[in-house]
């Protein structure tokens, strides 16, 4: 195995070179002919035409307390009705991200909605039925439904992906002596990630052997949380999943009807196939915290900040320490001597949170950015040139170096583009008829970082290599982008490269999630490749760096020989593996990118529609030009929904997740999206891994929100601290 | 038994008699290329077309079905015949993840047909005259399919291009 450990920049690579001139184009998807033609088999689409049993989840109808009794007499009474899993050792919700195994509900209800039995039953339709037969009866206790009325006893929490507290100096102090001052508290809704496909899952024994075919973004820590909550070894375990229907963080731990799917099908004989329903989807899988947030900036009357800082409270389940790191832009974003960035969690007895798309950034920043934009109106500055004089040259915090930050060349860029100096002066400035018109803007910021991630790549003598990994592509086209590496470092033309993922017999990748699976599971193609090279090298006994590889042929001084016939017809195996090192400690490392839009109000009903955002951003090499701009269209519009529609809604008085389905929970639709425009800045960063790329799918999100409701103060003079900025509240702030 | 004619080929279905037609499709035909999202209207992916309409196939029972001619992803075309407006979709990265994909082109294949027909949308200028296919009636007609990755922009792109073949329009 070749291992490739990120302490050092890279220097120029066969990537530079572009002799193949493939790494970046425009491709369409590797697997689109499967995705267009709905022949690409998700999860519950496995073994079609066998002898399977279907099963159904039932939830808890309490919110906290006890499951006292479990009355299955009824539901086994229907015909077709095979088993009623129930008991102790049932799953919560779904597993924890990157945990070894669920938390079980041993009795407990922990949060309204939690699965508490499963049916299992010859066809889709007896289960269903005999679910709502199956009768629980409870133990209730006053339960914790409202983060509000749990903020005081929030605590510190060390199980976040970011330490709970960052400080620097004595911002208490700074913020008192600062010449201006800005105190405001935000509210953010919980969201859920919603992804089309719900999480489902085939399970299949031959003997102790299990085959599961389920939806999970990260394929080893999924499968070792199959282990775990079936009771056997991770070998045991085949988990398959080449095609997922979206992700956005919800399926990075597996769901919970994945345990239940493999011990019922032990149970009945037969493979089990399971789909949670829409409704439990929201209920009992995860969701994105709510949040309270403070945001208190000191700064000069010229509008240098001197203090800054970023207090947040989160609510999370009992036994699960995961908070929304939503003050993580904040650390790094703007410059300032005296700093603080805190997280308290509070427990609640609602769904637990976890990471949806852009955890931290997707909601801080809203919160960070509005804040911005109201100091700037203070201070008399244009938002823009307010962030210029508080563009830090290296990392605020702790004073180590930014890897690449192209933040600055983002603002001048998008606002030459936009035409940010037409910007409407105040609110009421501009209308239209009815439309009251504004500009907005707003920066984003995502943290980067590479996760190990293995790789093999086999040539065969016809001249085809085939990439395998267990990482996965859950629509962000990984498939596409890993053939694009090795057909640019191996010289190959694309149509003769294979891609196998998303199965746990082949080399661990990173999976997907945090924007690191480009990037990490690229650089173990890469490294393979690299060591493929070395053998092929050799075997024409020429030194590596003076091999051309184009077009199939490798290229050593006046010979030109196919690249598969060098082994003389025997296929050639090489295996790469990418670790994180010192570049990640002695460099800061992000993605940047800034956001404008221009908004309509509609001054007779508050209805708030984006007329058009551009977004410019820098994120390192791109691999592929399409499929990069369309995570950033999708980014945009997660931003639009955050930003107006998204909410969660909890009942207080129950902890029911009351919006439960996709016509309550409202994201955008595609008649509320026009005139989007994504502009990628070139850049590459030779700390962030062998590929000199850095993460994109999360920064296209971050920082989106604020620019929407930035321009919607702009428009009509409403500033909504209260998210999601909905009409009734628009107009409630209206000024004009 | 009810009988479906799917694809222009009859298939005899031993189904429970509350069986959706999404379910008759996906399980009892081995057409997994219909989706189930939501399983209440709500999200598209199940598009199909019934007589050449769009519809949920999730809001209707198998047994409904008995004469009619109904038309999934799987019968517009395959990996290796696509369809112009499956091709549009590849081209102009319409999707990401795939999930809600054959919903959205089965849908727009539907749509296609009610704007030729005449019939009016939100979005449209006046209730009888001329239509023009907008980005925005584009938008507007699309909007019962969700698409969570949100390729919205491209989903407009790749259906106003192939409403512009000969073979769709």
């Amino acid at each position: 195995m070749n291992t490739h450990v990120m302490d050092k920049p890279v220097g120029r690579t066969r990537l530079d070179d572009r002799t193949q001139d493939i790494i970046g184009k425009p491709l369409d998807r590797y697997e689109g002919a499967l995705k267009v033609t709905g022949t690409a088999p998700y999860s519950h689409e496995h073994l079609q035409g066998e002898d399977v049993a279907y099963g159904f989840l039932v939830l808890s109808s309490i919110g906290k307390g006890k499951v006292t009794s479990i009355d299955t007499s009824a539901a086994m009474e229907i015909e077709g009705v095979l088993s009623v899993v129930e008991g102790d050792n049932i799953p919560r919700a779904s597993a924890e991200p990157m945990s070894d195994g669920h938390k079980m509900a041993n009795g407990g209800v922990f949060h309204y909605g939690q699965p508490i039995a499963f049916v299992v039953a010859k066809t889709f339709e007896i289960a269903r039925q005999a679910a709502h037969l199956v009768k629980a009866a409870y133990e209730e206790e006053e339960g914790r439904f409202k983060l509000s009325d749990e903020k005081g006893r929030a605590r510190i929490s060390d199980g976040g992906v970011m330490e709970s507290d960052t400080k620097r100096g004595d911002f208490e102090k700074a913020f008192e002596k600062a010449e201006v001052q800005y105190d405001e508290t935000f509210t953010t809704p919980s969201q859920s990630a919603s992804a089309m496909e719900p999480h489902a899952t085939v399970a299949k024994w031959d003997g102790d052997q299990l085959t599961i075919w389920s939806s999970g973004q990260l394929v080893s820590s999924n499968t070792t949380q199959i282990a775990t909550g079936v009771g056997i070894e991770e070998s045991q375990i085949h988990f398959i999943c080449p095609y997922i229907g979206g992700g956005f963080g919800s399926k990075l731990g597996i769901g919970p009807e994945a345990v239940l799917a493999a011990l019922a099908a032990k149970k009945v004989g037969k493979p089990v196939k399971v789909a949670l329903t829409r409704q439990q989807v929201y209920q009992a899988t995860s969701r994105r915290s709510e949040a309270i947030q403070r945001i208190r900036i000191g700064c000069t009357k010229e509008g240098r900040i001197t203090a800054i800082a970023h207090e947040n409270w989160l609510a999370n389940s009992e036994g699960n320490d995961f908070f929304e790191p939503a003050g993580v832009s904040t650390v790094f974003l703007y410059a300032g001597e005296d700093r603080l960035v805190t997280h308290r969690v509070a427990q609640t007895d609602v769904l637990m949170t976890s990471a949806v798309r852009a955890p931290g950034e997707a909601v801080g920043l809203l919160a960070l950015e509005n804040a911005m934009d109201e100091l700037a109106e203070k201070l008399g500055l244009d938002p823009i040139e307010f962030r210029k004089i508080n563009e830090p040259d290296k990392n605020p915090q702790d004073d180590t170096p930014f890897s690449s930050r192209k933040l600055l060349e983002c603002y001048e860029e998008g606002a030459k583009r936009f035409g940010w100096t037409d910007r409407p002066e105040k609110p009421g400035a501009r209308r239209e008829g009815d439309w009251l018109i504004g500009y907005g803007m707003a920066a984003g910021s995502r943290k980067n970082m590479i996760v190990p991630s293995s790789a093999d790549v086999e040539l065969t003598a016809d001249g085809r290599l085939t990439i395998r990994s267990s990482m996965t592509d859950i629509g962000t086209g990984t498939y596409t982008i890993l053939s694009q590496i090795a057909a640019e470092v191996l010289g190959l033309p694309i149509d003769r490269v294979d891609v196998e993922l998303g199965d746990s017999r082949l080399p661990s990748g990173s999976g997907s999630g945090g924007s690191f699976g480009a990037n990490s599971a690229g650089s173990s193609v890469y490294v393979a490749c690299e060591d493929l090279i070395a053998q092929l090298a050799k075997r024409l006994d020429v030194d590596p760096e003076s091999l051309t590889l184009k077009d199939g042929f490798a290229i050593a001084g006046n010979r030109q020989v196919p690249i598969g016939e060098i082994a003389g017809g025997q296929t050639l195996l090489a295996s790469g593996s990418i670790k994180p090192g010192e570049t990640a400690e002695n460099t800061h490392q992000a993605s940047y990118g800034a956001h404008f839009c221009e908004v309509g109000v509609n001054a007779v009903t508050g209805e708030a529609r984006v007329r058009r955002l551009l977004t410019v951003a820098a994120a390192g090499r791109i691999f592929n030009e399409k499929t990069a701009k369309s995570q950033c269209y999708g980014g945009q519009i997660w931003g639009i929904g955050g930003a107006l529609m998204e909410d969660l809604v909890v009942d207080a008085r129950s902890g029911m997740i009351v919006n439960h389905n996709l016509a309550e929970y409202h994201v955008p639709v595609n008649a509320d999206i026009q005139n989007l425009e994504v502009v990628l800045l070139d850049e590459h960063d030779p700390y962030g891994s062998p590929l000199a790329g850095k993460g994109i799918g999360e920064l296209a999100l971050a920082g989106v929100g604020a620019a929407v409701t930035n321009a919607i103060y702009n428009a009509c003079g409403a500033r909504v601290r209260d998210y999601p900025m909905t009409l009734d509240k628009i107009i409630a702030g209206m000024t004009v | 038994m009810t009988t479906l004619t799917v694809n222009g080929k009859r298939h005899e279905v031993d189904a429970d008699i509350r069986t959706s037609l999404l379910d008759a499709l996906r399980e009892h035909l081995a057409l997994t290329g219909t989706k189930k999202g939501c399983d209440h209207g709500q999200c598209g992916a199940c598009t199909v077309l019934v007589n050449g309409r769009r519809i949920n196939s999730c809001l209707t029972l198998a047994v409904m079905h008995e004469n009619d001619e109904i038309t999934t992803i799987e019968g517009l075309g395959q990996p290796e015949n696509l369809h112009p407006m499956q091709e549009s979709f590849l081209h102009e990265d319409g999707y990401q993840c795939g999930y809600c994909t054959p919903g959205q082109i089965v849908s727009a294949v539907g749509m296609l047909g009610e704007f030729k027909d005449g019939w009016a949308s939100h979005a449209s200028g006046d209730l009888e005259g001329k239509l023009d296919l907008s980005d925005a009636e584009i938008s507007e007609r699309m909007s019962g399919n969700i698409c969570r990755c949100s390729a919205y922009p491209n989903i407009v792109n790749a259906i106003r291009k192939a409403s512009e073949t000969k073979e769709t329009a």
